[in-house]
């Protein structure tokens, strides 16, 4: 899982990175979060994150994971990174 | 230089960080990089029930660039030392400034 400066949320398999943490993940998916409707997976394919624009990579425990019901997950989009 | 060793001697404690998209990750302080890049395991999300977004996240890495502030356990800093630290290495720096 990715957090980029704009608040978007990636999530995909990691493929590679370097030292600028550019990153290539497969299978992306970019969940859309909102408040007033479930979370919107949205596929992107094969992606590549410029290492400037990543906030955050994080680890995605798969059990818990799929225990989410993320239809019934509201909750406002992320804030941009603000320098 | 200075505070890449300083928070390698944080490595093990609790620690929060914030980051500059006003998320605040609280866990255990993995590892440091000389880009004050910061790898935390356990972490929690501050206000969680308004951030669902790292719910099944455990561990992450946060890039340095987006850090805001980092909130250390008091007990785990000396105070006197860094700021003695910091003088020496401000003096070293200086000094070698004059010699080039």
């Amino acid at each position: 899982m990715a957090v980029t400066n704009d608040g978007r949320v990636l999530v995909g398999l990691l493929k590679g990175f370097d030292q600028m943490i550019n990153l290539v993940v497969s299978e992306c998916v970019e969940r859309v979060y909102a408040e007033d409707e479930g979370v919107e997976m949205v596929d992107l394919g094969l992606y590549f994150i410029r290492g400037d624009n990543v906030a955050v990579v994080g680890l995605v425990d798969k059990e818990s994971d799929e225990n989410i019901q993320f239809a019934t997950v509201r909750a406002k989009p992320l804030s941009e990174v603000s320098y | 230089m200075l505070f890449y060793s300083f928070f390698k001697t944080l490595v093990g404690q609790s620690v929060t960080v914030e980051l500059k998209n006003d998320l605040s990750v609280t866990g255990t302080l993995v590892s440091v990089d000389q880009f004050l890049n910061i790898k935390l395991d356990n972490i929690r999300v501050e206000n969680e029930e308004d951030c669902p977004h790292m719910m099944s996240v455990k561990n992450c890495f946060i890039r340095g660039s987006v850090v805001r502030y980092v909130r250390l356990p008091v007990a785990a800093v000396d105070t006197a030392l860094l700021q003695d630290a910091a003088r020496r290495e401000t003096q070293q720096s200086t000094t070698s400034g004059r010699a080039a």
